[in-house]
């Protein structure tokens, strides 16, 4: 369990990125949902924090391949591998991500 | 439409035959490839590729399922050698003959190489053919490399080689690099990410002539210095693939000329990518070749053009680095203003900056390094701009147009 900022500090709207190996992105949606996705686009090396969020879809800023943040899945070319998703909490005001284990290795 | 030949397997050649099958064609596909590979990027071949950090498995474009789904004949390592439309045929070099009645041309540019032959150790950056031999090249120890041409190719291919740890040297002709595409300001700005990342930047001199016979040992500049070298790459730019097309009556300047639809003047021939000049502008951009797919494909099925595929220019590059991203149209006398970030002795400094190009009060272009997030959010506001400004010009022509007929009926 990862803390990334307190909630106030990522407006509606806003994400955040978490420098883990591999790096975290996590969004706050219009809507007030919490997201934590794989930071890096699948496509080429770009970070989805820095993407532009609509919905819960994230555009990479690159080459606007677009991923659900609910399901990590790209809904649209280039990208065409998924993302991995990680659980957000907030405990005590404070956003923390649950980080999945990576494929292949142990947690 | 029963057989459409798709005649190039590259980026937009792949985008066209997608486009085909999700706008419901479900006849035969034909995709033709020069090359013998399935489609892959390019853009990674001068970076990653080039650096060992991305293999060959990364470049590729589609995978089993993906092939599956477009259920189209592959005639790969084959060069299309003419259209003949009286026959609706694409005849290739090999002698074989695909009759269709629709034909997407994407056959793409190939980059130009220096006049006279090119002695061991010169080489282009274009193929995936190409950047193997580079990248087998590159790592026999370190080596002299000079980069001739400034552009993109030549910019990300210096950037590479000085990671890997050689001695690089990029020669422009130009006074700087880039400056059709940026202006004098930013391109100088752009320039100065080579003294920084550690490559020697010549400009405002060509290249008279390669030395060394078997193995190249330098290049001779036409201002009488000699640059000692053992690899040199020559990144001069890329000519579209159009000379297949002779004899065809399409009309070919500089690229396959096509209506803003991507129409040629021939029906059920559409041109898409690098070699199509769309509405008086031929873009060597991966962004155009991947958006232009689904409008010519849908004026292609429909036999006349009824959709339009301009978009807002956008490219980027990474060097040194940084990431370059630039998005707009900019013109000559536009007033430049850095509006994030700053220059640190005449280079974007360790936080990158945003610069925005300004006539009559409007942004027309911006430029930016290392700030993706602030970029994106104006590149969206730029081509809702651009599709807003485009909207009016049509509905202005269409009114125009609307004025002789209804005073007519008067």
């Amino acid at each position: 369990m990862i803390p990334v900022c307190r909630l106030e500090d990522l407006p509606r709207g806003e994400s955040a990125r978490v420098g883990t190996t591999p790096p975290v992105a996590v969004f706050h949606t219009d809507d007030g949902e919490l997201y934590a996705i794989d930071d890096t686009c699948t496509h080429q090396d770009a970070s989805l924090s820095d993407g532009w969020l609509e919905g819960c879809l994230v555009e990479c800023p690159l080459h606007a391949a677009s991923f659900d943040l609910r399901t990590g899945q790209p809904t649209c070319l280039p990208a065409r591998r998924a993302v991995r998703t990680h659980r957000v909490t907030v405990d005590d005001g404070v956003i923390h991500v649950h980080l999945v284990a990576r494929e292949g290795t142990a947690a | 439409m029963r057989t459409v030949t798709v005649v190039g397997a590259s980026l937009s050649g792949l985008y066209a035959a997608r486009e085909l099958r999700a706008q419901g064609f479900d006849g035969r596909l034909v995709i033709v490839g020069d090359e013998p590979h399935h489609p892959y990027d390019r853009p990674p071949l001068s970076k990653d590729f080039l650096t060992g950090r991305a293999d060959e498995d990364r470049l590729a474009l589609t995978d089993a399922e993906d092939a599956g789904a477009l259920d189209a004949e592959w005639l790969l390592g084959v060069r299309a050698g003419a259209l003949d439309p009286r026959a609706r045929a694409v005849v290739l070099a090999d002698g074989r003959t695909v009759t269709c009645d629709g034909v997407v041309i994407a056959t793409g540019a190939s980059a130009r190489r220096l006049p006279g032959p090119a002695p061991a150790g010169v080489h282009t950056l274009r193929t995936l053919d190409d950047a193997r031999a580079l990248r087998a090249e590159l790592t026999r120890g370190a080596r002299r490399v000079v980069v001739i041409g400034g552009g993109f190719i030549g910019a990300e291919t210096a950037s590479s080689c000085v990671a890997l740890g050689h001695r690089v040297t990029v020669v422009e002709a130009a006074p700087l690099p880039l400056l059709p595409q940026l202006g004098a300001e930013l391109a100088t700005v752009c320039a100065a990410l080579h003294r920084r990342g550690g490559a020697d930047l010549i400009t405002g001199t060509g290249v008279g002539a390669l030395r060394g016979t078997a193995a190249v040992t330098g290049v001779k500049l036409t201002d009488g210095r000699v640059l000692d070298a053992d690899v040199v790459v020559v990144g001069i730019g890329a000519a579209p693939n159009t000379a297949w097309l002779t004899g065809s009556t399409l009309a070919l300047r500089d690229g396959v000329l096509c209506d803003d639809g991507c129409a040629t003047a021939l029906p059920q021939v559409v041109a898409v990518g690098d070699v199509a000049r769309v509405g008086g502008i031929r873009a060597e951009h991966w962004t155009s070749a991947t958006e232009q797919p689904r409008a010519a494909v849908a004026n292609l099925l429909a036999g006349r053009t009824t959709h339009h595929a301009r978009s807002l220019p956008y490219f980027w590059s990474d060097q040194y680095g940084s990431r370059v991203q630039f998005a707009g149209r900019r013109l000559d006398g536009d007033t430049v203003r850095i509006v994030e970030g700053g220059l640190d002795d005449g280079a974007p400094g360790a936080d990158g900056l945003l610069a925005v190009c300004e006539r009559d009060g409007r942004t027309t272009a911006v430029l930016s390094v290392d700030r993706p997030r602030p970029f994106t959010r104006m590149r969206r506001e730029l081509a809702r701009q651009d599709d807003e400004t485009e909207r009016e010009r049509r509905e202005g022509q269409a009114a125009a147009l609307s004025v002789p007929h209804r005073r007519a009926t008067l």
